[in-house]
């Protein structure tokens, strides 16, 4: 029973707004916006602030709610987890998420990644459009512009970290801080 | 008639397409899984006005928040007009964006920078 104070005390220290783990659906993510932009108007955010950090909200979950879409990346116990938590430190958001993924596509996404942060603001600007206008549609559409826009919007380098864990996969740590 | 009505939900925006007079409105949230789904019937539409469009198009796009995934379903909206303003109808494109929300107006101009139609930036008032 000791632990749940212990829990709790890890999150009221971290600062967390709110956390999940579990499977991220459609349902859970229509929740989490809801309950997000409540607390933000509770706290009364300027609305650029709520809007920047609502944008990044919906790319992040959608990220991985397309992500545990696809079979490869069940665990070895067969559940499709994903972490994601917000949290708000000396008036700066950040949010957080953590999936497994599989180790062969590692690299690639760890190419894009360090592509996009090599990036200032108006090459970003440059590579959404480029994107945009030529990239192919994936049939979940979204077709490789949520990094670039959760960069453009986050107006901070992207963090990120891979764990490795087995043979298969490595657990995937990406920390997006909102410029204020 | 490619005429389209659809009411706005917490995920996905309200369409309203009257080809009798030539007026497309799309307002509200864009932010769907599957937003190629959603615009479907939007893009089928346009393409069908393009056979006997107005003389003139109006269209108003007052969006708060769309995602990346809706981002290219947009374009391809945008992609039918241009190719009804190079047709027999003039287009007219007001892109509506919330004072300080630079990220809205900055959409607007990645569009407009991409689609050969001109667009009007639209500042309004925070609701």
């Amino acid at each position: 029973m000791d632990n749940i104070h212990d829990f709790y005390n890890k999150m009221e220290k971290g600062n967390i707004m709110l956390s999940f783990k579990g499977e991220v659906t459609s349902d859970l993510l229509t929740s989490i916006l809801q309950i997000m932009e409540s607390k933000m108007e509770t706290l009364e955010e300027p609305p650029k602030i709520k809007k920047k950090v609502y944008n990044i909200l919906v790319e992040c979950l959608q990220n991985l709610y397309h992500h545990l879409d696809d079979d490869d990346f069940k665990t070895k116990i067969n559940e499709k987890s994903a972490l994601f938590m917000i949290r708000k430190v000396d008036g700066e958001y950040s949010i957080m998420t953590g999936n497994f993924i599989a180790n062969e596509n590692v690299e690639l996404m760890e190419g894009r990644l360090d592509r996009i942060n090599a990036m200032d603001k108006d090459e970003l600007k440059m590579y959404y459009k480029e994107v945009l206008n030529n990239g192919e549609m994936s049939a979940k559409g979204g077709g490789g512009l949520g990094m670039i826009d959760i960069a453009r919007k986050s107006g901070k380098k992207l963090e990120y970290k891979f764990d490795h864990i087995d043979d298969e996969y490595s657990f995937f740590s990406l920390n997006i801080k909102v410029a204020q | 008639m490619a005429d389209l009505k659809l009411e706005g939900s917490p995920k996905t925006p309200t369409i309203e397409f009257n080809s009798g007079n030539g007026y497309l409105l799309i307002r509200g949230r864009s932010i769907p899984e599957n937003s190629i789904e959603f615009y479907k019937s939007l893009i089928e539409a346009l393409e069908e006005y393009n056979n006997s469009p107005q003389a003139n198009t109006k269209v108003d796009i007052q969006l708060e928040y769309f995602n990346t995934s809706s981002s290219k379903c947009i374009l391809d909206v945008f992609k039918k007009l241009e190719a009804i303003n190079s047709g027999n109808s003039e287009v007219v494109i007001n892109w509506y964006y919330e004072e300080d929300d630079e990220d809205m107006l900055e959409a607007g101009e990645d569009y407009q920078a991409i689609i050969n139609i001109p667009f009007k930036m639209i500042e309004v008032e925070e609701e």
